[in-house]
């Protein structure tokens, strides 16, 4: 994370090119159609639920005028039934309505809402229901590179860089120096503020690799979503699945007797009570997880929309209140709200390895009874 | 919650699961072991350091607390040989001083008792030789005033005269 800011504030200029290019990417963004800025509510809110998925293109920023794209193709990596197959996204044209048929290996594949699918045998073109659903095409099990992806790696490659060089620097002396310096309070911070409290002095030290690996990757992903880059990794369903499906995995893989006993039979009530109880508390073992996966997610992705909604004011009340005043407005709301994000970044990895470190807690302390 | 499962993407979430453990496989084994070690290893450096720093002030306490209880120790010595030299001198003093007194008067006595000696011996050499002039004086006397007959008759007469009477 500090790597990132020296970056950020070492390169001032390459940072305000990024931070125009997202106020242009969104005002002339083509959403399929030539020479038609995204002007209205419709195309706004449609753009920014856009945005709310994965990509399968690193998009920086898009021309209305011309329908160019600049950016970066990232690849497409696709199980399907034939096996494995791999092209670059930029052979999809940017399309995003199934219209580009991609063929490889004798299969042929279309995009449609940032999903590949791929064609049954026999298929030229998709079909669509009423539901724009496409009914003569399945979604193969889509391993591709794409933006979220080319984030967590970007933020995978920070953590092993900055944490590695942090360990390496407890070899020259007690003391680390340069950018580790930073880094290290934050290492303290989790091992005494979250896992020992709640999983305890004894225990703590086998889920020290999950629960620190889990809050850096949480923030600074949550982090980088507030880049210009335009990444939305925390914000999507099956990232915070993965990371609340880990702390189930280790709760009730680490579980000791105690935790079964108070789930299937709990001491110190009456019996029909303690009949009553399990299935709450097997539901309960789930609904934990279950409320992780559901507030990352959902905080990440209001977060998202709210600021682009206020970055958006800056056209819809362009009419009303004229262009000066618009943006102004925009400006400073939406300059509040980063600001806030800044925050909730760090509040809801906090508060996710938190509730992990609660819930591991739970399964392994040894009841006093 | 159908738009929510429709965006679910197994591919992304299969993606994730396998950066996540590789990551964390990769993290705890070339950063957090070691930084956690590295971690524990000073707290506990600074908590012995600490405790060794207490250790060492408590030796030093112990340290002044045995000098301040030696130097009151000295100073009461010297002190108790000072009054005792004290004592001692004005012993000695006050010996020397009887003894003194005591010479003095043993001498003061002989000398008293030697000249009383003197003196006696002195009177009886003059009582003897104050006889032997007055004897002389009084055989002079007599030879003069015997001298002539009628004086020895008169003497004669008187003595008789005296006898009578008796």
């Amino acid at each position: 994370m500090l790597v990132k800011s020296k970056w950020l504030s070492k390169r001032p200029t390459k940072l305000f090119a990024l931070v125009l290019g997202l106020f242009f990417s969104l005002s002339t963004y083509a959403g399929g159609k030539k020479g038609d800025p995204i002007d209205t509510q419709e195309e706004i809110s449609a753009y920014i639920m856009h945005h709310l998925q994965d990509s399968h293109d690193f998009t920086l920023y898009s021309s209305a005028k011309t329908g160019k794209h600049y950016g970066f193709p990232l690849p497409v990596i696709l199980w399907t039934s034939e096996g494995l197959v791999t092209f670059m996204s930029s052979e999809f044209q940017h399309d995003d309505n199934g219209e580009v048929i991609v063929e490889k290996n004798g299969l042929k594949f279309a995009k449609i809402h940032t999903k590949i699918y791929e064609l049954n045998p026999g298929e030229d073109v998709v079909v669509f229901d009423d539901k724009h659903h496409a009914t003569n095409a399945v979604r193969p099990l889509d391993l591709s590179i794409t933006k979220s992806v080319v984030g967590m790696l970007l933020t995978a490659v920070l953590m092993f860089l900055g944490f590695v060089s942090l360990a390496r620097g407890y070899k020259k002396g007690p003391i680390p120096t340069g950018v580790a310096r930073g880094l290290e309070p934050l290492v303290i911070y989790v091992r005494d503020e979250i896992a020992r409290p709640n999983i305890g002095d004894k225990k703590y030290r086998q889920f020290m690799g999950f629960l620190l690996t889990v809050f850096f990757f949480i923030w600074t992903l949550n982090l980088l979503g507030l880049t210009p880059l335009g990444f939305n990794v925390t914000g999507n369903i099956a990232v915070t699945f993965c990371l609340a499906l880990c702390t189930f995995l280790i709760t009730q893989f680490k579980a000791n007797k105690d935790y079964w006993k108070h789930i299937f039979w709990m001491p110190g009530v009456p019996v029909p009570m303690k009949l009553i109880l399990i299935p709450i508390e097997l539901l309960g073992t789930l609904t934990r997880p279950f409320s992780l996966m559901i507030r990352l997610f959902a905080n990440m992705s209001a977060g998202h929309i709210v600021v682009m909604s206020l970055i958006s004011v800056m056209i819809t009340l362009k009419v009303v209140m004229g262009p000066v005043a618009s943006t102004g407005l925009s400006f400073v709301l939406s300059l509040f709200l980063t600001i806030l994000e800044i925050l909730i970044a760090f509040l809801q990895a906090f508060i996710f390895t938190m509730l992990s470190a609660v819930f591991i807690g739970m399964a392994v302390q040894d009841h006093e009874h | 919650m159908d738009q929510l499962l429709n965006d679910f993407s197994p591919g992304l979430f299969t993606m994730q699961l396998v950066i996540l453990l590789v990551l964390i496989f990769l993290m705890a084994k070339f950063a957090w072991r070691p930084i956690l070690d590295a971690l524990n290893e000073r707290e506990e450096g600074i908590s012995e350091a600490l405790a060794a720093a207490e250790e060492a002030r408590k030796e030093m306490q112990n340290l002044q607390a045995d000098n301040e209880k030696m130097i009151k120790e000295a100073r009461a010595e010297r002190e108790a040989m000072i009054r005792e030299a004290r004592e001692m001198k004005e012993k000695i003093i006050a010996d020397a001083k009887e003894t003194a007194q005591f010479e003095g008067d043993k001498m003061i006595k002989q000398a008293q008792l030697a000249i009383e000696a003197e003196k006696k011996a002195a009177f009886a050499e003059l009582k003897s030789e104050v006889a032997s002039i007055s004897l002389g004086i009084a055989e002079k006397m007599i030879k003069g005033q015997l001298s002539t007959e009628n004086k020895q008759l008169e003497l004669v007469e008187e003595l008789m005269a005296d006898i009578k009477l008796n």
